[in-house]
């Protein structure tokens, strides 16, 4: 999206305006991706609607795929650093 | 720059619209493949009424699907900014 920035050039309601367009965009592309990932962990054969047992592993899966995420990005971090130190 | 030429406005509602399209083309394309193997089991001769059953369900789950972990992540984004 760094040619939308160029495009703005120094007007800053477009500025603003394109900044918030690509947040909003990234959250949706995270959901996209979430979706993927949890409805092949959570979903079997499709009903006629969600019942709650899939309801609740769907975000929890959202949520523990996050802790997850956010775990592994410290501990490598970890790593990082104590190859950096030998 | 030639921007000056294009109505600030329009320009605006472009990028939204087509922000929308890439949106719909991704969770079509998500949709049908994630449908299709849900549905499919072996592929016949033609789309057979139990699988075309199958694939209208599967597509309104999919939607169910995509709204609850909307709104999980968005939750999940309130409560990791109101810990700074």
């Amino acid at each position: 999206m760094s040619e939308f920035e160029n495009l703005a050039g120094s007007d800053k309601e477009l500025q603003e305006f394109l900044m918030i367009e690509k947040q909003k965009a990234q959250v949706n592309a995270q959901i996209h991706e979430f979706n993927e990932i949890c409805w092949e962990k959570c979903i079997g054969k499709p009903s006629n609607k969600l019942d709650s047992a899939t309801e609740t592993c769907l975000s929890n899966c959202v949520d523990r795929f996050i802790d997850t995420s956010l775990l592994i990005t410290q501990r490598f971090a970890q790593m990082l650093q104590k190859h950096v130190g030998e | 720059m030639a921007m000056a030429n294009v109505d600030k406005g329009e320009l605006m509602d472009q990028v939204k619209q087509q922000i929308a399209v890439a949106n719909a083309q991704e969770l079509l394309q998500q949709m049908t493949q994630k449908c299709f193997k849900k549905c499919i089991n072996k592929p016949g001769t033609s789309l057979d009424s139990s699988e075309q059953k199958c694939i209208s369900m599967c597509m309104d789950r999919f939607m169910d699907s995509w709204n609850l972990i909307s709104r999980t992540y968005g939750q999940r984004l309130q409560r990791e900014q109101s810990k700074f």
